[in-house]
């Protein structure tokens, strides 16, 4: 498959994505066996699935933190299913945002130089993007707790500092793994607020959950089965934006 | 770019490592006793062989020292043996012989008696050692006050002599010795010269009886004035029982003209001296050798040192490699995390590998500062001489440096070859 072949305006698209997990001579997991995903500029997709469905494999691999065994994933016009570790770590820095069920933000450090990491990797002097980090800060309403510790922190506080992590190297798209998973209902609402205002602004969202009232919020909703796309359901259609045919050009 | 990167890595690593600060002390310490160890023991031992060499080149690195020894048959029932009288060492004529040496410049015969010197009452015990007015230029001696023995001394059997300083210090407290006289056996002798101590070997004595006593207690006369006040047969009495040795000259230097001299010379010396000596009744002492010896001495010495040194920087890495593994473990998540947030392994191994050198570095630091205050505090409660030398410092610096790196990165590499997706899994 060439890039010609692409549709225009996708994000994310995966041809023939397989993944196979060798345990043993006997032991051979296919964890994902040809998915097709196409995921447009500005589109809030949300992937659900029992558990074994795949859709952890599904996030890793769209998360460039592993390679596919078969297949090829185009992020934005790159392919990056044949990089080497280096390039991945260079693809997950620049553009691709996490956030995660269980936060991970670094214990011992602050909240500013949390939302500060991804920016270290690039090798920029942090002194320019004090602005920045700031205003992300503000954005997820934490700008008065800059120098707290993760721990100085509620759950809530800990996920939108994490939200704010993610937004810091301006990422093609953002991978959400379960964000409300650790949260109670109204934090949880909360941040899912701030993630549909994200998406109101023109990022890319791959959100994967067991929750339905989580994934109403999406355009679509992509249900997996063992390593495959059972169905997809279209809540609501994307809005067109101005720029969803400019990264393609 | 690449700079505010590694400034940003090395601030982590120095951030990572106050947060634990009871553990980087203690993994430090392991580096801290390796380093100032080698520093101090390489100072005492370069104290040690300075001492030894300058007591060595006291004795003149152009000279060969031919002792008088007792032969080892003395039990009575050899040759020699006339009555109760032995008869052994060099002669006068062993002197003449040795100046057809070639390459030696001057032959110091030394006729060296026990005796105790009086003035007044105090009466010390010395080593009365008759011989040539060149005797200072060839054991390398200053004449402090007066002078030294002369021609006409020597010439007219004078009874004069020369004190060294110490001995002058202990007989005369309060008076000036050049007025004086002092009698060794039952002659007096007038003190013309004040020589400075030397404090070494050559002064040592001979047959050791007593032990324990200043070296510098020595007199000296005139060879001629020797012979005849003191003869050549002495006498010595001891717990009821005599016994009477016959030597000519105690010792012979032979001054060479240079160092390329003493070697040749060496085996020369024996052949001619062998020819007359049938029994074993004399040594050479080398100082040249002797310096050689001490230098290959302290090579050992320092190799044996350094390998200790070694092992404890050695065993300083281990536990700086321990700490770093479990260090790794307990940050399986974070690395997790980095990974994700786009580092590559090499910013981890980067990250950690800092983490060690500071420890290492810094552990270096305060070792080398603590291993220059010791060998400080051993002069100033000992007296002995140490030498901190910059080689030392390099060595024990650099080698913990590279004990830093060595050890930190299997742990480094390590934590980078970990696996982003089950890192970051990890509880």
């Amino acid at each position: 498959m060439t890039a010609s072949a692409l549709q225009p305006n996708a994000m994310i698209q995966t041809v023939g994505l397989e993944k196979t997990y060798v345990l043993g001579a006997e032991n051979i997991v296919r964890a994902l066996r040809g998915v097709d995903l196409a995921v447009t500029q500005g589109s809030y997709v949300a992937i659900m699935g029992p558990s074994g469905s795949g859709k952890s494999t599904m996030l890793n691999l769209l998360g460039c933190l592993d390679r596919p065994s078969g297949g090829s994933y185009f992020l934005g016009a790159e392919d990056v299913s044949q990089m080497d570790d280096d390039a991945l770590s260079e693809v997950r820095g620049r553009r691709i945002g996490f956030i995660f069920q269980s936060y991970n933000l670094i214990a011992q450090l602050t909240v500013l130089e949390n939302i500060q990491v991804p920016l270290v990797y690039q090798g920029v002097d942090l002194r320019d993007y004090e602005e920045r980090c700031q205003e992300l800060a503000r954005l997820v309403g934490l700008d008065d707790r800059l120098d707290h510790r993760p721990n100085q922190l509620s759950g809530g506080q800990q996920q939108r500092v994490a939200v704010a992590r993610s937004l810091v190297n301006d990422p093609l798209i953002i991978l959400a793994d379960e964000p409300t998973g650790n949260l109670d209902s109204k934090t949880g609402r909360e941040v899912l607020d701030l993630i549909d205002r994200l998406n109101r602004g023109g990022k890319t969202i791959v959100l994967v959950t067991h929750d339905d009232h989580v994934a109403e919020r999406a355009h679509r909703v992509i249900h997996m089965k063992d390593g495959r796309i059972d169905r997809e359901v279209v809540n609501r259609p994307v809005p067109e934006t101005p720029e969803a045919t400019f990264h393609h050009e | 770019m690449l700079r505010f990167q590694f400034i940003g890595t090395v601030k982590l690593g120095i951030k990572s490592l106050l947060l634990h600060k009871l553990r980087s002390v203690l993994t430090m310490l392991g580096i801290i006793f390796g380093v100032c160890s080698v520093i101090a023991m390489l100072a005492i031992g370069e104290g040690a062989s300075y001492e030894a060499q300058e007591r060595i080149k006291k004795l003149g690195s152009n000279n060969i020292i031919i002792n008088s020894i007792k032969p080892a048959e003395e039990s009575g029932q050899t040759a020699s043996t006339r009555g109760f009288q032995i008869d052994y060492g060099l002669t006068y004529r062993d002197g003449a012989r040795l100046q057809a040496i070639p390459g030696a410049l001057r032959v110091l015969p030394m006729r060296i008696i026990r005796e105790n010197v009086r003035f007044s009452r105090n009466e010390v015990p010395c080593q009365v050692i008759g011989t040539l007015p060149f005797y200072p230029a060839v054991v390398g001696m200053d004449v402090v006050r007066g002078r030294f023995l002369c021609e006409m001394d020597e010439l007219h059997e004078n009874n004069v002599c020369v004190v060294t300083a110490g001995l002058a210090q202990r007989l005369f407290p309060y008076q000036d010795p050049l007025q004086h006289a002092v009698k060794i056996a039952e002659f007096y002798y007038r003190v013309v010269g004040i020589v400075r101590e030397t404090g070494t070997a050559e002064q040592r004595p001979q047959t050791g009886q007593m032990e324990g006593e200043p070296l510098d207690n020595n007199v000296y006369i005139p060879l001629s004035t020797s012979r005849v006040r003191f003869g050549e047969v002495l006498m010595k009495r001891a717990a009821g029982s005599f016994s009477a040795e016959k030597v000519e000259l105690h010792r012979i230097t032979v001054q060479m003209e240079g160092m390329s001299a003493v070697e040749t010379a060496d085996p020369q010396i024996k052949q001619v001296l062998n020819r007359f000596h049938d029994r074993n009744d004399y040594e050479t002492v080398v100082p040249l050798e002797l310096l050689r010896q001490a230098e290959a001495t302290k090579r050992s010495f320092n190799m044996v040192l350094g390998s200790i040194a070694a092992i404890s920087l050695l065993v300083g890495g281990i536990g700086i490699m321990n700490i770093m593994l479990a260090s790794v473990t307990e940050r399986t998540r974070e690395i997790g995390i980095r990974r994700a947030l786009g580092a590559k392994k090499r910013d981890i191994i980067t990250q950690f590998l800092v983490e060690t050198v500071v420890l290492s570095i810094g552990g270096g630091l305060i070792g080398v500062t603590v291993g220059v205050v010791i060998p400080f505090l051993i002069t100033a409660f000992t007296g002995r001489i140490t030498i901190v030398t910059a080689y030392s410092i390099a060595l024990a610096f650099g080698i913990s440096g590279a004990v830093g790196i060595v050890f930190g990165l299997y742990p480094a590499r390590a934590a980078a070859d970990l696996d982003p997706i089950e890192a970051l899994r990890h509880e």
